[in-house]
């Protein structure tokens, strides 16, 4: 008989957006992503690269191009609408019309105060940015042909606009057309078109170019002369980025692979250089639509939803977690939520929710033992947003009859009622307006009230009411007031306290009792990954992106002893270098010491009764843990008992009630998946959501056929 | 007359040549290593003119002087550096370094050094590159003990160290590190590539090219990636594209002279070009024919040449066609056939590029041309079972070949048979009749009924098989009147004996008997009626080999067998002639004479015994012939019989015997002198031979080459003299056994007649004929001398006491035949 009886889930359909594009912050220290649903991401490259601030999509509204304009972050797509993004909001503005069709590029000139606007129509049009918004300028000469990329002279006078077949550079002050260059010359005999899909303008006058014929070329635009050609690939290369130091070029092909060119000197001491194709990388399995170089790292974003930061050692100073290769599928947060007592599960996708029941066994089993299932895991209901917006966030009661969710302008709230084997939901009229949207749902642990994470570090308390309504109670605000949305809750088991973390990252704690702010948690100058309240003890327990664990007690209002022991000892250097944050911790109530915490590849179960790991221990697997004989196994015993990849085992025994996906039945342990969701229900069973990479692959097009030797 | 000279084993075709990267020189020559030699070809002609030959060991290393484009440097394992004048073939000067030189590179920013590679002392499979200063000391042999280690840790192999442009820094890789020396800077750079995982191959370095005018360094690597490494003078901030396309090991590499392509080779045969370092921009040439070992791109950039596992060079464009091929003697995987030798052109034919049958000239050292007889693309990858070639056979006018392939593979095992006619028309060979599945099981053996007879229907063949039987293939007229062909082939009997598998066969010269051995008996068989006429058996042991004696010895069939014994039957008394202890390997009789060479294998060591099989006794006993294993024998018929000065060495006179080793190294003995064979090349010039032209020296040059030309006229008479001594005539009349001479009295009057001038023709021929009438009643006489010697194996003396016995004959009978002058001798050659 094991620790835990596990429920694995994999009928979470969850299929990340496609990544469509990827700006750099200009001396910044963020990246921002737009992906094919219209959703805009924003990393922190000094929080490890953690996705710090989600705008979720809009139907009609699609992003084609995203360019910083100083600290402010600007979409454009097929709309033909301008958005700038409001990141305290974390919302979309309302957008201005371009004029000129639907928007393919668009690019912000050095200083950030000129939008430059490429059009279905041939038009490239000029946008001032003014406080508030953006102001149309005026067009520069219009031909033929849509605008699919621009770029801009780093010295602001020229602009070079690629279209198909052809490449354009037009002066900025007089608005005409320097230069036409045919970049379908030497293949005219084929007559395809050729499609310029990135360009991009060096200081010293040279233009790069990436087309569909697979080439990435170098052009003098003065004299509209090719200087160098390199054929990259058979198919096409959709895009490009320039580093600043304009030194080194990542472009991106359809065929997933992307390769880096670097400016290198021909011989040793010499001042003539040359474009050279260095590092070619295959991580995407589809298109890359989207490159960027930040200055110490390669970032390429696919069709196959995944974001690859790789960074370039030579520009590493010491081998540290920095200098990890970073594979983002999913977001770094939840969007499964598990009512503990009715055994239920939430699914938020963009735009419906779906609740499930879990499955169950009747039978018991050894360690590692796959347990047949008496009942199958239920599909109960989807949830249908309404209108194109998508879904911020959404949460289900622990008693599994309130489903809450929030759109951009839309808060719902809806009762769900179990009769027998049927389900019926009703929707609750007469939601309070609130200040919307909301960024995170959390009901307290009795069902008795919800929690709405708002913008302005507002939280707002609603009291649910039987048989179906509810009453906005009060709502909660940090006292020295903060621009910022609150983006995580934790409430504690009691209902005495609720901690928020707002876009600054300072934690409130709020005395739930008296609505009132009770502390400020001490800043550490990192983001707050995940947080949660124990159940017994009321200590907070927080994880940030550079992987640190503090454990602050809300009644002491000071860090507890286990948290200072824990910083002051240091954590396992193997922990420290992983590369994907916390996203959700729980607790164990029959085991107060414990705390169970998990990203997308590992679930770990922190005790804290045992003696933290030195760097010489083994940090490792409890599956490879098992395989040594008890004397050795003690010896290696620590606090962190990690099940890397999911391989369940050491304690823990597996109930599988994952009938829903198929291949399972055979295999014991099935092949590591990455891990969407984990948390304790109230019976001793550890559920747990997986989505398999190969299930999303399958949902995905079929990439560009590649003759692969040997096959 | 002159001391009898012993035999020379000479290594005449089949060399290695991959010891080094060819050199292409800058007058159209292509200077290669070959073996202890190198060898210089012709790129117009395909010829070999010139063989430099001095070194003591393997030669691993040529190139040009890069301040004379007229000499030569040349490395070898012996421990020495030699300077050529190769057009004339001169070693100018030798440089002693000591130890064994495995690499070899001169440079020309360096104006006295060259660097090679030796092994570290005291060290086993450590090796270094050392600079050695080449001393301007007067002499021709001088030491050249200054040395100065650069890098240490270095591969053994050529093709793991280059330099780059203009000399200012060296790269070498081994294992998974790449080391680059910067010589000014003093500054020496480790990039190291990690591990990967077995499933791709591993990615150790193979063999490193310097780009010529750009700070780029290109190696191949074990797993077949080319990666083009640049920036190597940052330790950290270096980088490296990567090229792939060959799925195996990438062999050697070559940058274009202006650096713009890059070539590169490997086991794949397929030379691929790579323009620009781009992944996507390569042309190739494919089916080369065997796998790429070295790439040379000669110094204008209009050729380059690949050298193959095979030994042979490809001489390509620059613009990737295929230009020439020179080619000695294809090394192949195995020499399954046999050295056959070909009755129309002379040339030894074996195993060449898998599928193929060479046709070696063995005058010219080349390559006749290939016949493609498996007719299917052949692919290079491990662990495939290809049909290959495993037996040639051809009639005696060389009309018709036989060839046999077969595919290895336990469950379903191929066999062809396929029969081939010479067309005058087309000069080559066309396919004729093509029987798949000839046999059940391997075909071991296969002969023609070889007779001189012009009739295609005495033309049999016959094939045995380990499925117990052999089998007669005859022409049929084709009835078929769309059929090309008149005729066709088509088994006629089959034949088996005990159920034994049937090992080896052979017909009798005049082809009424057919010996076939059936593991360990002899059978013969009557070649019209196809009657068993007797068996023979001498256990233990399986029977290797058979043959019938010849000409006079026709009644006696040798065989050799796998317990050490060589039995000789006389065919008319079926009895056991003689026998003698001996691991016999290869058992071949000279198609033109009664000698049969024999090479055993015995300790590490291959003896030759050259015996006649009516004597016990054998002529000729060469012990430790070679260090090698020898597989393979042929006599080759000589254009027109050579002249002997031992009579030790009149089995040669004939054919000549050439002898195929495992390493598949062709030799042949030779009865010249080592100085007489390498004239040319050793004979020394003075210095003054590289000063400048003047009157004066053209007229010491004149002056010189007149002495010379004397000199030359005198040996030649001397020469003369010699031959007139010792004609054929008197060996002849010697060597034929005493039961087919005539009386003693009736051949002084040959014997004299010998000596002189012959005034008149005609009554010589009268007497010739006489001369036969009496040889064949003195034939009959001989068959009643029999006696059966077991020849003794630890007792050498057989040769001493041949000898002697020859000299007695020769002494008492010179003193008689003295006296008789007008006879001729050319019933002797009726034999």
């Amino acid at each position: 008989m094991g620790e835990f009886e596990v429920h694995r889930g994999r009928f979470c359909g969850l299929v990340p957006a496609g990544v469509r594009c990827l700006a750099c912050q200009p001396r910044g220290g963020r990246l921002a992503l737009a992906r094919t649903d219209g959703s805009v991401e924003v990393y922190n490259f000094a929080a490890n690269y953690f996705q710090e601030k989600v705008i979720p999509g809009h139907e009609v509204r699609s992003v084609e191009a995203l360019c910083w304009a100083g600290e402010r972050l600007f979409g454009a797509g097929l709309s033909g609408e301008l958005t700038e993004y409001d990141l305290v909001g974390l919302r979309a503005a309302p957008g201005t019309d371009g004029g000129g069709g639907p928007i393919w590029s668009m690019a912000a000139n050095s200083t950030g105060t000129r939008l430059a606007v490429g059009c279905e129509d041939g038009s490239v049009k000029l946008f001032l940015v003014v406080p508030g918004g953006i102001q149309f300028e005026r067009n520069l000469d219009r031909r033929k042909g849509r605008i699919l990329c621009l770029s801009w002279h780093p010295s602001d006078t020229h602009i070079v606009a690629g279209s198909i077949d052809i490449l354009r550079v037009l002066e900025v002050s007089s608005g005409h057309t320097m230069q036409r260059i045919l970049v379908n010359y030497q293949v005219q005999k084929l007559r395809r078109e050729c499609v310029v899909w990135g360009v991009a303008f060096l200081s010293c006058g040279t233009v790069v170019t990436s087309d569909s014929f697979g080439r990435v070329q170098f052009w003098d635009w003065e004299r509209g002369t090719l200087l160098e050609s390199h054929t990259v690939s058979t198919s096409a290369v959709l895009s490009l980025a320039v580093s600043e130091k304009e030194d080194s070029i990542i472009v991106g092909t359809s065929t997933g692979a992307t390769y880096q060119f670097q400016l290198l000197p021909v011989k040793i001491g010499s001042l003539e250089k040359r474009w050279v194709r260095t590092k070619p990388f295959q991580f995407h399995t589809h298109d890359v639509r989207a490159v960027a170089h930040s200055p110490t790292a390669l970032i390429s974003g696919g069709l196959d939803a995944q974001l690859v930061i790789r960074p370039l050692m030579e520009k590493m100073q010491k081998k540290s977690y920095e200098a990890a290769l970073r594979k983002f599928t999913f977001p770094h947060r939840r969007l499964v939520s598990c009512a503990r007592k009715a055994r239920l599960l939430l699914f938020q996708f963009s735009q419906h929710l779906e609740l499930w029941r879990l499955g169950s066994t009747e039978e018991t089993g050894k360690d590692g033992e796959v347990l047949p299932l008496c009942r199958l895991p239920e599909h109960l209901l989807q949830l249908k947003s309404k209108g194109p917006e998508h879904i911020y966030c959404s949460c289900v009661s622990p008693c599994g009859t309130w489903v809450a969710y929030s759109t951009a302008s839309r808060f719902h709230l809806h009762r769900v009622q179990h009769e027998g084997g049927g389900v019926s939901v009703e929707k609750v009229p007469k939601v309070p307006k609130l200040l919307l949207p909301a960024y995170q749902l959390q009901f307290s642990s009795d069902s008795s009230s919800l929690f709405v994470g708002s913008a302005r570090g507002s939280v707002h308390v609603l009291q649910l009411l039987e048989p179906g309504g509810c009453k906005h109670l009060h709502t909660l605000r940090p006292p020295s007031g903060s621009p910022e949305a609150v983006y995580l809750l934790a409430a504690s088991a009691d209902g005495h306290w609720l901690a928020a973390v707002g876009g600054d990252w300072t934690i409130h704690v709020y005395n739930l009792k008296c609505f009132k702010h009770h502390c400020t948690v001490p800043t550490y100058s990192g983001a707050v990954t995940a947080i949660a309240i124990h159940p017994l003890t009321n200590n907070l327990v927080i994880a940030y992106s550079d992987q640190q664990l503090f454990e602050f007690s809300i009644p002491e209002k000071q860090y507890t002893a286990w948290s200072r022991t824990v910083q002051k000892c240091g954590l396992h250097k193997v922990w420290l270098e992983r590369d994907s944050p916390i996203t959700h911790i729980t607790f164990n109530p029959k085991n107060p010491s414990h705390i169970l915490l998990h990203d997308v590849y590992m679930f770990c179960v922190l005790d804290k009764s045992l003696p933290l790991p030195d760097n010489s221990a083994l940090l490792m697997n409890q599956s490879t843990l098992k395989q040594l004989p008890e004397t050795a196994r003690q010896r290696q015993l620590h606090a962190f008992k990690i099940c890397k990849k999911f391989q369940v085992g050491g304690g823990v025994s597996g109930c599988v009630p994952g009938g829903a996906s198929p291949g399972l039945t055979s295999c014991p342990l099935p092949a590591p998946q990455p891990l969407l969701f984990a948390d304790l229900l109230d019976d001793n069973c550890l559920v747990m959501v997986e989505r398999p990479i190969m299930d999303i692959k399958t949902q995905l097009p079929l990439p560009v056929q590649q003759k692969k030797f040997g096959t | 007359m002159v001391a009898p000279a012993t035999l020379r084993v000479v290594r005449c075709g089949g060399s290695a040549l991959h010891g080094a990267r060819a050199v292409f020189s800058a007058d159209s020559y292509l200077l290669c290593a070959s073996g202890d030699f190198v060898k210089m070809y012709s790129l117009a002609t395909e010829e070999t003119l010139r063989l430099l030959g001095g070194h003591a060991d393997l030669v691993t290393g040529v190139q040009l002087n890069p301040h004379n484009h007229m000499q030569l440097y040349s490395s070898s394992l012996d421990g020495s550096i030699k300077l050529w004048d190769y057009l004339d073939g001169i070693p100018i000067k030798t440089f002693t370094v000591g130890s064994k030189l495995l690499a070899l590179y001169a440079l020309a920013s360096y104006e006295d050094l060259v660097f090679v590679v030796i092994p570290k002392s005291g060290e086993r499979d450590t090796f270094q590159l050392v600079s050695v200063k080449l001393t301007k000391a007067a002499g021709q042999d001088v030491e050249a003990r200054e040395v100065s280690v650069v890098l240490t840790g270095v591969d053994a192999s050529p093709k793991c160290i280059a330099f780059g442009r203009e000399g200012e820094y060296v790269a070498s890789v081994k294992e998974l590190n790449l080391q680059v020396y910067f010589f000014k800077r003093k500054q020496l750079n480790w990039f190291s590539l990690s591990a990967t995982k077995a499933k791709s191959g591993s990615n150790h370095f193979t063999c490193v090219v310097c780009h010529p005018t750009e700070d780029c360094i290109a190696t191949g690597h074990a797993d077949g990636k080319i990666r083009l490494w640049r920036n190597f003078h940052h330790k950290k901030e270096y980088t490296y594209s990567t090229l792939h396309w060959h799925h195996d090991t990438v062999r050697d590499l070559a940058f274009s002279v202006e650096g713009t392509n890059l070539l590169s080779g490997g086991v794949e045969s397929v030379l691929v070009q790579w323009h620009k370092g781009s992944d996507c921009q390569k042309d190739f040439l494919p089916r080369l024919g065997s796998p790429i070992e070295y790439i040379s791109v000669s110094p204008d950039g209009a050729l380059c040449c690949t050298l193959h596992t095979d030994n042979r060079i490809t001489i390509i464009n620059s613009n990737l066609r295929f230009s020439k091929s020179i080619q000695g003697l294809i090394k192949s995987t195995g020499v399954k056939t046999g050295l056959v030798v070909d009755p129309r052109t002379k040339a030894l034919v074996l195993n060449g590029e898998p599928g193929h049958l060479q046709f070696y000239c063995l005058q010219s050292d080349q390559q006749l041309f290939s016949l493609d007889i498996v007719q299917r693309q052949y692919i290079h990858q491990a662990g495939l079972n290809q049909a290959d070639l495993v037996k040639a056979a051809f009639s005696a006018q060389g009309k018709w070949l036989a060839t046999v392939e077969e595919r290895e593979d336990v469950a379903d095992p191929e066999l062809q048979l396929k029969l081939w006619f010479y067309d005058e028309e087309t000069q080559s060979f066309k396919l004729n009749t093509r029987i798949s599945m000839p046999h059940e099981e391997h075909i071991t053996d296969m002969c023609f009924r070889d007779m001189d007879e012009v009739e295609d229907d005495s033309l049999i063949l016959v094939t045995t098989g380990r499925d117990c039987v052999f089998k007669v293939w005859v022409m049929v007229e084709d009835t078929d009147p769309e059929a090309q062909q008149s005729v066709s082939w088509s088994c006629d009997f089959v034949g088996s004996y005990h159920n034994c598998q049937a090992t080896s066969c052979c017909f009798s010269e005049d082809g009424s008997l057919l010996a076939v051995s059936f593991e360990e008996t002899v059978t013969v068989w009557d070649s019209v009626t196809w009657d068993l006429k007797c068996t023979f058996c001498y256990p233990p042991g399986k029977i290797r080999n058979i043959c019938f004696g010849r000409l006079t010895c026709s009644k006696y069939l040798i065989s050799a067998t796998d317990y050490g014994f060589l039995c000789c039957w006389n065919l008319l008394s079926c009895a056991l002639e003689w026998s003698a202890h001996l691991n016999i390997l290869v058992l071949q009789p000279d198609p033109l004479s009664e000698y049969i060479a024999a090479v055993s294998w015995l300790s590490k060591e291959s003896s030759l015994f050259v015996f006649k099989p009516n004597e016990p006794r054998p002529i000729y006993i060469q012990r430790n012939l070679c260090k090698e294993k020898i597989q393979l024998a042929a006599f080759i018929p000589r254009d027109e019989p050579e002249v002997i000065g031992s009579e030790k060495h009149l089995w040669l006179r004939r054919s000549q015997l050439f002898f195929l080793t495992d390493t598949q190294e062709l030799m042949t003995l030779s009865t010249k002198s080592l100085e007489e064979r390498l004239t040319p090349s050793s004979k020394q010039l003075a210095v003054e031979e590289s000063l400048p032209v003047t009157p004066f020296s053209l007229l010491l040059g004149k002056h010189r080459h007149q002495q010379s030309q004397e000199d030359i006229d005198l040996g030649q008479l001397i020469v003369h003299n010699k031959h007139e001594q010792d004609s054929p005539v008197v060996k002849e009349l010697l060597h034929t056994p005493a039961h087919v001479l005539p009386s003693a009295s009736f051949l002084c009057p040959i014997f004299i007649n010998s000596l002189l001038i012959s005034k008149e023709n005609k009554s010589a021929e009268e007497v010739a004929d006489e001369v036969e009438m009496e040889s064949e009643e003195a034939e009959d006489d001989s068959d009643e001398e029999r006696d059966v010697t077991e020849m003794e194996q630890e007792d050498t003396s057989p040769v001493e006491l041949l000898g002697e016995v020859m000299c007695k004959l020769s002494k008492s009978q010179e003193k008689e035949l003295r006296k008789i002058r007008k006879m001729d001798y050319s019933w002797i050659s009726a034999f």
